[in-house]
């Protein structure tokens, strides 16, 4: 156990630096120089060279990594060129509501197709099963793009049941923050569900064919026990694989419907830094949204320990 | 054939647990899971039908196709042409679609929008599916420290979010146009195309008739392409159209972000971004909701074939 964790852990340590590198080098072969941004109009070779001095960007290429780095393990990454907030602030400020979207949308996700597939898997091919199958077929064509306007069209312009943009911090007043995140989350939970729902079916199909399952029938145990206390958990191996992935890919939703619903997430303050040429920024959240997609899949490797423990046994 | 199934459920298990790298697991299961079906030359292969919505969908398609391609040729309004005098139209003879908040014609807007999704969604894919493939067939087949080389670079390149990656590169490569974007894109899939197709070529490179075939003294580029690729191919289109669609979402979303082809070339995505921004959406939601239709159907279309075809195929259905 403690030794393929090790080693998962290890790899974990290698991809993150392969990414910090990565990173870096993605701002210093932008075209133009930090310091042209920042002096804009006032610049000149003298201004340029002691702003050069000032940032430390006169030091050689491993140098700079290494105070970059160093600066960041200090919880110091930098100040946003534009409006001076540390990087960090922004980062803080952005990364709960990119949290409480993606949580809200998984809350959603999972109570919807969990029990709609442990339904329709006892009875597949029936017309629930069919209507079900193609509704969550026709939900993988509504990317949140595609779904996220349509629904303020007809939720906050039409009805006004929600508001079309803003949000209230969820400290303030828990109660407003959640009813303004409905529609949001609500936007990019259409995929995962899909997605979820369709494998954990499938899935469950296959282990209802188990012997083991048979056994339970003959035992007389009821459907209900069956299917949720047999079942289920040796179904879930795609299924959690399948969350780790989306959750990641659930990144770009949030950005988008940020930007739709002007929420200060993190999606939106990374499109606004790059529409602003605002290096840091970009660089601080790229760095950080990416380590925490990589953590995200050591935990569901974790996870997955914890469901099968034969995967330690190689 | 049921024995050849329970063979590829343990395969399909172990490849799993032995599986070394973060999170990647759920691909090589796809990936594994799709064996040897497909090939099966004793016609035991079950057939289904491809049913009714299988050939409308592939009209929708080729429809769209085609007047994304004759779009210049047809007697289509200029789509950047705005008339004043008809602001926020309604549907109408004239303009079949309406106009937008402009006075533009929607109709046209929509076909030559399409051209943007089509060539990034189809270009995009042509160039991972040729580049990512060639590399998936040379280290499955070949092996060795090429191979587990190219193999843990891929994993690396996956292991970051898609759409972040895409943001900086169209940051650092600015301003974005169309050939851009397809390029920035296709290289991006060239991993994930490199491991479907590593992946399937492992599965066939120990298979009796490859062996055959070198013991005969077939070279190496003979087996590669007479012999391997032929039964790689009905992976590659399926991967390949879940790959055309994921592309053309991703690029929707750059344009819906205003990253991807900038305005007044119109595509679908900023279209959309356009119809729902300045509270356009109370006063002409028909903007928004043309390109968001147009779109839903593209995908569900390309969904409707890709799926048909895996069944056909006997791929199972993955996480691709």
């Amino acid at each position: 156990m403690l030794k393929y964790l090790g080693k998962r852990f290890f790899q974990l340590v290698v991809v993150a630096f392969v990414i910090s590198v990565l990173v870096f080098l993605l701002v210093r072969i932008l075209p133009g120089s930090p310091a042209q941004v920042i002096l804009g109009s006032s610049y000149t070779k003298e201004a340029a060279a002691q702003l050069n001095a000032q940032l430390g960007l006169n030091h050689s290429l491993i140098i700079q990594y290494w105070d970059w780095i160093l600066n960041i393990f200090h919880g110091n990454f930098g100040q946003s060129y534009i409006n001076n907030e540390t990087v960090a602030h922004e980062l803080a400020t952005g990364a709960p509501i990119d949290l409480e979207l993606i949580i809200l949308s998984q809350i959603v996700a999972f109570a919807v197709s969990i029990p709609l597939a442990l339904t329709t898997s006892r009875r597949p091919n029936r017309w629930f099963d069919n209507v079900s199958t193609t509704g969550t077929f026709g939900m993988l064509a509504l990317p949140p793009f595609v779904i996220a306007p349509i629904m303020v069209a007809i939720f906050a312009v039409n009805l006004k049941w929600f508001p079309a943009t803003g949000e209230v911090p969820f400290t303030q007043a828990p109660l407003t923050n959640l009813h303004d995140f409905i529609l949001p989350s609500l936007a990019i939970t259409a995929g995962s569900i899909a997605v979820y729902y369709r494998l954990l079916r499938s899935d469950l199909i296959a282990t209802l064919q188990e012997d083991f399952i048979t056994m339970a029938r003959s035992k007389g145990l009821s459907n209900r026990t069956i299917m949720l206390r047999h079942a289920f958990r040796p179904s879930t191996f795609s299924l959690m694989a399948a969350a780790g992935i989306n959750i990641g890919g659930l990144l770009a939703g949030t950005f988008i419907v940020e930007y739709l619903f002007a929420i200060p997430g993190l999606g939106y303050t990374l499109v606004v830094a790059v529409n602003q040429r605002d290096y840091l920024v970009v660089q601080g959240i790229t760095l950080v949204v990416a380590l925490a997609y990589v953590v995200l899949q050591f935990i569901i490797d974790f996870l997955f320990t914890v469901v099968d423990p034969r995967v330690i046994r190689e | 054939m049921p024995n050849d199934r329970e063979l590829d459920a343990t395969n399909n298990t172990e490849a799993v647990l032995t599986d070394h790298y973060p999170g990647m697991a759920a691909i090589d299961e796809t990936i594994l899971n799709l064996e040897t079906d497909a090939i099966s030359p004793d016609g035991e292969v079950l057939k289904r039908p491809f049913g009714p919505l299988f050939w409308v969908a592939i009209g929708w398609v080729s429809l769209i196709i085609l007047l994304a391609i004759l779009a210049n040729l047809l007697p289509l309004q200029n789509p950047n042409y705005g008339n004043y005098n008809i602001l926020n139209a309604g549907p109408s003879l004239q303009h079949w679609l309406g106009t937008d908040d402009l006075g533009r014609d929607l109709f046209s807007r929509i076909v030559f929008g399409s051209r943007v999704s089509l060539v990034v969604g189809f270009g995009a894919t042509f160039i991972s599916i040729v580049a990512g493939g060639t590399l998936g067939l040379l280290s499955g087949y070949k092996g060795g420290a090429l191979d587990s080389t190219m193999n843990a670079a891929s994993f690396i390149i996956l292991a970051f979010p898609a759409i972040i990656a895409v943001i900086a590169l169209v940051a650092v490569w600015a301003p974005p146009n169309l050939w851009k974007i397809t390029l920035i894109l296709g290289v991006g899939t060239i991993p994930l195309m490199y491991r479907v197709i590593r992946a399937t070529t492992l599965a066939f490179a120990n298979r009796d008739f490859v062996v055959a075939a070198k013991t005969m003294g077939a070279t190496t580029p003979r087996i590669l392409f007479r012999e391997i690729l032929p039964n790689v191919v009905p992976i590659g289109v399926t991967f390949g159209l879940i790959s055309v669609a994921g592309l053309i979402v991703l690029e929707g979303s750059l344009a819906f972000l205003g990253l991807s082809v900038p305005l007044p070339t119109p595509s679908w995505g900023n279209m959309i971004a356009e119809g729902s921004n300045n509270g356009l959406l109370s006063i002409n939601p028909l903007i928004m909701m043309w390109p968001a239709l147009s779109m839903f159907l593209l995908l569900l279309s390309i969904n409707l074939i890709g799926d048909r075809l895996r069944q056909r195929l006997d791929v199972r259905e993955g996480l691709l």
